[in-house]
């Protein structure tokens, strides 16, 4: 929801970074305010997933120009795990596994670790138990979960389940949903979108990185972005989505080009 | 490999220290006089003179095993002291008579002994180089007819005992090493559990190289009669020397009938530098005879240190249902080779054996897992299950295994599953992500890896091998 004079969390000021030597982001802008749901959508290679990564500081990506303020802080002065402390949360894509590690003990370390923080009580495994149980529920998770490697062996559908719990256990500032939808059917859209709806308060801010509409059903935006060759050549409200959905992405490019050469 | 994975992995020994208590060491050199003046030194009888002189004999016309997969320089065994013992070596009924020195030492590898005893309820036999200095809690132990002491103790209170057993397990004539072992042993440690006795509490040794350039050949025999169990842990470090250091540990075990032993290892010795300078060569003979019906010898290791290891925790399942087991973690860095693993002899009708084998590789050393299931023609129904499982981190390291599966018995029935994974870069960022920095990640993706063998450890070991993993592989992961 838009909220007047909102607090900027995140502001992204001409953003340039290469992966390997080729140049992925051209020059991205974005400022993200408290209480807002922005929606990133674009064709495949478009720089979406790059963006999102960059934001939680994956080592494989140098950023080769631009700024970017988070919460009145240079993000790239911190480390990823300094990051995800203060806040900034990313939903993988395809959330790796990790044989042997046990959920509920992962699951405890990283929220003692935020909580610690953030100056606030860890909780022993007892508490920290009743304490999932309940998360657990807004995403109709069933316990075992909690008994299983992390991620090992889960569906595609648990896998992003398993995410937004995080989302909903570390309570983050700015949560960037990497094509959340992917890989889910529609009970499983409709389960994490809910997550995530009642996830999103006045005090934080949402980013869904998504290539189809579909999602935007649920969740509903307040910007939608259209991105391209590595830049944010569109912004519009939550209409943009479908119009996107029925015209396809050529359309913003061309248009996008047209007013370019106007202004040159 | 990042930085961060370096920096977890390459941490300084922490136990790298040499305490200046004065020792009295043999000259180098090995030969049938140097035998009969460590025999002397040590008041032996006859005939224990005779079983390493006889060794030695065995020793001379055996050479070195090349089979393994670990490389080394040639060992000059001429250029060995064979006997080192502190000068002073009371026999002492309380810590409080201990050299204090000794006790400084035992503090800084984070093993307060009084603590440990008092607390944990732990007798511990202390080896100090080659000599018992403390043993403690024998008198409760003796109460039940328990008798935990020190080898030399052994050879000259209970003799009958020591040549009733010794050698019949791993006979002198074995391999090279134990045969050197069984010539030039200067002590270790003897437990027996009489029949029907269930030993109160786990029995512990700490064993230590403390003299530069003395070899260690640590000579331990264990034997529990007749419905008897006992609960044994090792733990092992080292300072940290510049040169190399031959070990050659024999262990036999006896189990008779419906007896239970359990043997728990954390060795910890010097592992070498980064560059691969120095570090123990850890070449060790231990095996357990189920020699009783419904016996069971299970062998849990957590090997983290050493330059160079060759060791292979052994059953000989004689006793029909007899139980084998092997738990190991085998952790290498830097230049580190180990070839380890185990051997399960089945002879007896319907012994059961289990093999989980954790190995982790970083940096450029060499893991590599070895192991024999053999099934003798009477062994009907016979079965074993292994697992391998190996772990790579970083670039450079290396992970091999090497199964030997003889079966004789078309009744017998034998598992084998291995895998091998590597701890990515992708699966510490998600924990970075999350907020975890590297460090804390390897050692739960590690800890995560290991459980199956840890488990098996008693709590106070398994909170010390989990803490002594994590700092192993600090630095190496990243």
């Amino acid at each position: 929801m838009i909220y007047p004079d909102s607090k900027i969390v995140l502001e992204v000021r001409g953003l340039c970074a290469t992966v390997n030597g080729t140049e992925i982001l051209k020059g991205l802008d974005l400022t993200v305010r408290r209480g807002e749901v922005h929606a990133i959508m674009g064709p495949n290679g478009s720089g979406k997933s790059t963006f999102s990564k960059i934001l939680a500081g994956h080592s494989a990506y140098e950023v080769t120009g631009g700024s970017v303020m988070f919460e009145g802080q240079n993000l790239f002065d911190l480390a990823p795990e300094e990051r995800a402390r203060a806040g900034v949360f990313l939903a993988f894509q395809y959330p790796i596994e990790i044989p042997g590690v046990i959920n509920s003990q992962f699951l405890r370390l990283t929220y003692n670790t935020v909580q610690t923080h953030r100056g606030k009580e860890e909780l022993d495994p007892l508490e920290f138990d009743d304490y999932v149980r309940e998360k657990m529920k807004l995403l109709e998770m069933s316990p075992d979960f909690l008994e299983r490697s992390v991620n090992e062996g889960f569906s595609g559908g648990e896998k992003k389940r398993n995410e937004i719990l995080q989302m909903a256990m570390l309570d983050p500032r700015l949560a960037i949903l990497d094509e959340t939808d992917s890989g889910l059917d529609i009970d499983a859209l409709r389960i994490v979108a809910n997550g995530v709806n009642q996830l999103a308060n006045k005090d934080n801010a949402i980013v869904l990185v998504t290539h189809y509409q579909r999602l935007l059903n649920y969740i509903v935006p307040d910007y939608v972005h259209v991105m391209e060759a590595g830049r944010i050549i569109k912004t519009g409200g939550k209409e943009l989505a479908l119009e996107l959905e029925s015209r396809g992405y050529d359309w913003v490019g061309v248009e996008h080009k047209a007013v370019a050469g106007a202004v040159a | 490999m990042s930085a961060t994975l370096q920096n977890l992995v390459n941490q300084p020994y922490k136990h790298g220290f040499v305490t200046s208590i004065e020792s009295d060491v043999a000259p180098k050199g090995l030969n049938a006089d140097t035998i009969r003046m460590i025999s002397t030194k040590k008041k032996e009888p006859e005939w224990l003179l005779e079983f390493r002189l006889k060794s030695y004999e065995a020793w001379l016309k055996m050479e070195e095993p090349i089979w393994p997969n670990v490389h080394y320089p040639k060992i000059d065994f001429q250029a060995i002291s064979y006997y080192s013992a502190p000068k002073q070596k009371p026999k002492l009924k309380s810590m409080d008579e201990v050299d204090p020195e000794l006790l400084r030492t035992f503090e800084k590898l984070g093993v307060p002994l009084h603590e440990r005893m008092a607390l944990a309820g732990v007798a511990v036999d202390v080896i100090f180089d080659s000599v018992s200095v403390a043993t403690t809690y024998k008198d409760k132990l003796a109460e039940v007819g328990i008798i935990f002491c020190s080898m030399s103790e052994a050879v000259l209170d209970h003799p009958e005992l020591v040549q009733k057993y010794l050698g019949t397990v791993i006979p002198p004539s074995d391999n090279f090493y134990a045969a050197l072992n069984s010539a030039v042993f200067t002590d270790g440690s003897f437990c027996y559990i009489p029949k029907g006795v269930q030993c109160p509490m786990d029995l512990s040794t700490y064993f230590r190289i403390n003299t530069e350039e003395s070899g260690q050949f640590e000579r331990t025999l264990i034997v529990a009669e007749e419905g008897a169990s006992v609960s044994y842990l090792e733990g092992c470090t080292a300072p940290a020397f510049s040169s190399n250091q031959l070990h050659a540990a024999v262990v036999e075990l006896v189990a008779l009938d419906n007896a239970d032993i359990k043997y728990s290892t954390v060795q910890n010795w010097y592992a070498g530098d980064e560059k691969g300078v120095g570090g123990i060569y850890n070449f060790v003979t231990k095996r357990g005879l189920a020699k009783g019906v419904n016996s069971r010898i299970s062998w849990t290791q957590v090997e983290t240190g050493s330059a160079i290891t060759w060791k292979y925790p052994s059953c000989v399942l004689l006793g029909d249902n007899s139980v084998g087991e092997f738990y190991s973690v085998a952790v290498t860095n830097h230049y580190q080779q180990a070839d380890t693993g185990t051997k399960m002899i089945h002879i007896g009708k319907n012994t059961r054996s289990t093999i989980v084998s954790k190995g982790i590789s970083a940096g450029h050393s060499n893991n590599s897992y070895r192991g024999l299931v053999k099934v003798a023609p009477g062994a009907t129904g016979a079965r074993n299950y292994s697992q391998c499982d190996s772990m790579l981190v970083g670039q450079n390291s290396g992970a091999h295994t090497f199964p030997y599966i003889q079966v004789a018995n078309n009744s017998s029935q034998i598992e084998h599953e291995a895998s091998t994974s590597k701890i990515g870069e992708d699966q510490l960022f998600y924990f970075a992500q999350r907020g975890i920095d590297a460090e804390a990640a390897v050692s739960m993706i590690i800890n995560g890896f290991c459980k199956d063998v840890f488990q098996q450890l008693p709590m106070e070991f398994a909170v010390e091998a989990t803490a002594l993993l994590s700092f192993k592989l600090e630095g190496s992961v990243g």
